[in-house]
Formats: C-alpha cells, structure tokens, sequence
C-alpha cells in the first residue's frame, strides 16, 4: 500500500465535500416538495 | 493475493466514485426499473413527488444493500477476476467506511420511505433488506448451491414495494411480479455462474455449477424456466392484465423457455465457447425489462 500525497488527499476530500453538498441540498429540496405534497394532499 | 492477505485499510480517503460503485448501480437499474413498474402498475394516482421519493428509496435501500453485501464478502470478491476492481478488494476504501455508508443509507432509505410514503413500503424496504443481507449474504451464499433460490427473493421484493407505495397494500399483481422475478432469479444467474464457474470455485463459493457440476445446472435452468413462464403469463387468464400484457408475457416467456432449452441441452464444457449460457443471461435482462414495461402499458392502456 503507497500511502497518498497531502495534495492528493486534499482532492479526494475536495471532491467528497462539492458531491455531498448537491446531496444535501437536492435533499432540501426534497424535503419541501414533500412537506408541500403532504399538505396539499 | 488471497483473503488473508488483503489489507482492509485504504491508503487516504475514497473517491466519492467508489461510493457509488459500491452501491451496485448496474443491479440498482433492474431493481428501480421494476419497482417503478410495480408502482405504475398500480391502480391509483400517485403524486410525483412521492412517486419520486417511493423509487429514490428503493433505489437507496438497494444500494445499501449492496454496499453491505460489498462489505461483508470483500475476502470472496478479492479472489474473483469479476469482483477483484471493487472499492473493498482493490484497496481503495477502508472496510469500516462501507460499513457505516451502508447502515446509514439503509437507515434513512427506511425512515425516509415510512415518513413521506407509508409504513407498509417502508416495512417491505426492510424485509427486503435485511433479507438479501442476512439470509442470502451472511448465511446461505457461502452454505449452500441453493442460495440463488432462496436469496432470490431478495430482488423480487421492488415491485412489491413499489406497489406498496402508491396504494398502501399488498395485492394479487404484485405478488405474481414477485413470483416471477424470485423464479426467474435462478435461471439468470445460473446461465452466468455457468460461464465465470471458475471464479467461483477459486473463490470457494458453493454456486450449483461448482458444487453439483454443470449439467445438474443446465437441467435446473430448463426447469425453473418453466415455472418462471407461468408465473409471468398468470397475471392474462387471471383477469389482472389486459391482452396486450397476455400475448407478450407469452411470446417473452416462449423464448425464453427455448433458450433455457437450449441451454438445458447443451454439453459444452470450454467455458469460453459458452455462447448459448450468454445469450441466455444477456436475453434474461431484456425479457425482465421488456415484460415489466409492457405491463405497465397494458395497464394505462386498459385505465
């Protein structure tokens, strides 16, 4: 096992942090078409 | 390498890539697609938005699942040329970082489905779950020829679930589709493990081919095909679906039953030239998506 590099950990973080980012905020989203769906139910 | 030389600690962080390889999104295709039909299928109206987040569970449960069957069965994949190139096997993921993305996806898909849908999908999501990871993965795979069989039930839960979300209840359909996709399991995979068996045995996985040889397996995927093809034409002379779903389940089916034949009737051994095993597996993913789509046009035809 070669352990990584700073600079290519901080990428790997880097891009963890930007997919989960759009994942909690396409959740957000979610949450308030269905909190408007359930209450226009 | 073997199993117990493969290091579980990744040298850094995954990529956010092998995440999503270890949720299996090939398999994650047949399974949303399925569970989508279920829904669809389904008499009722249902609101897109929940519409959406029934299938995004089901999409997330399933791959939660296999995150956890990735985590569990990372010693078996480091030794098979098919499953070598996963995250676990390849060193590019700690074990215990599968292991909490997989609890944690399973957990919400759950929650998130009992909230925003209903109670009896989110109770099925769990079933479903809990039954491909411990009862296929954890004890029958590495027990038993017959896993397949019984692990099979396991991908047929979707377009039960998927039924499920838009009316609230478990019917007559669904649980035919159930049927279907639980027979039709076997046959699929057999025709597979019938051409990769030598990664298998390396790997000491106890599938039919290596434990009882492959013409006990070619006669099981002939037999199971039969079942298989009247659970998926019974839906027509039962009344629950229209000609139109009636006549292509039954034209489908009828080739599907001629190639697994063809397959029951073959003796070749070079696993290279199996080339009836492989339009068999290729055709069983066609047939899979073709009747489900079909089903769901009959159905909105006929309302």
């Amino acid at each position: 096992m070669i352990p990584l590099d700073d600079q290519e950990i901080r990428r790997r973080q880097r891009s963890r942090a930007i997919v989960t980012g759009w994942l909690l905020g396409g959740l957000v989203v979610l949450f308030f078409a269905i909190s408007l769906a359930k209450m226009l139910r | 390498m073997n199993a117990e030389t493969i290091s579980y600690r990744a040298a850094g962080p995954a990529e956010w890539r092998d995440f999503l390889a270890l949720t299996k999104p090939r398999v994650m295709t047949l399974v949303v697609f399925t569970g989508l039909c279920g829904m669809l299928a389904a008499p009722v109206y249902v609101n897109p938005v929940i519409g959406f987040t029934a299938i995004l569970c089901i999409a997330l449960g399933a791959g939660a699942a296999g995150a956890l069957n990735q985590w569990y069965e990372a010693d078996i994949d480091a030794l098979m040329k098919r499953t070598a190139g996963r995250p676990l096997p390849a060193g590019r993921m700690d074990r215990d970082a599968a292991l909490h993305f997989g609890v944690g996806l399973a957990t919400f898909s759950v929650l998130l489905m009992g909230l925003a849908v209903n109670l009896v999908a989110a109770a099925i999501l769990t079933v479903s779950i809990l039954f491909y990871v411990l009862v296929y993965t954890v004890w029958l795979k590495r027990r038993t020829p017959q896993n397949i069989v019984i692990g099979g039930a396991a991908g047929a839960f979707p377009p039960l679930i998927g039924w499920a979300a838009a009316t609230g209840r478990v019917e007559l359909l669904p649980l035919l589709l159930f049927t279907l996709v639980f027979l039709w399991t076997p046959p699929h995979f057999w025709a597979l493990s019938l051409f990769v068996r030598t990664d298998y045995a390396n790997a000491g996985v106890p599938m039919l081919p290596v434990v009882a040889g492959t013409r006990v397996t070619r006669a099981q995927v002939f037999l199971y095909s039969l079942p298989m093809a009247a659970a998926a034409i019974a839906p027509w002379p039962l009344g629950l679906t229209g000609s139109l779903y009636g006549v292509a389940a039954t034209l489908l089916s009828g080739i599907f039953v001629v190639l697994a034949a063809i397959v029951g009737g073959s003796r070749e051994a070079d696993q290279a030239k199996m080339v009836a095993e492989r339009r068999l597996f290729a055709y069983s993913i066609s047939y899979l998506f073709l009747l489900f789509g079909v089903l769901v046009a009959d159905r909105w035809i006929a309302a």
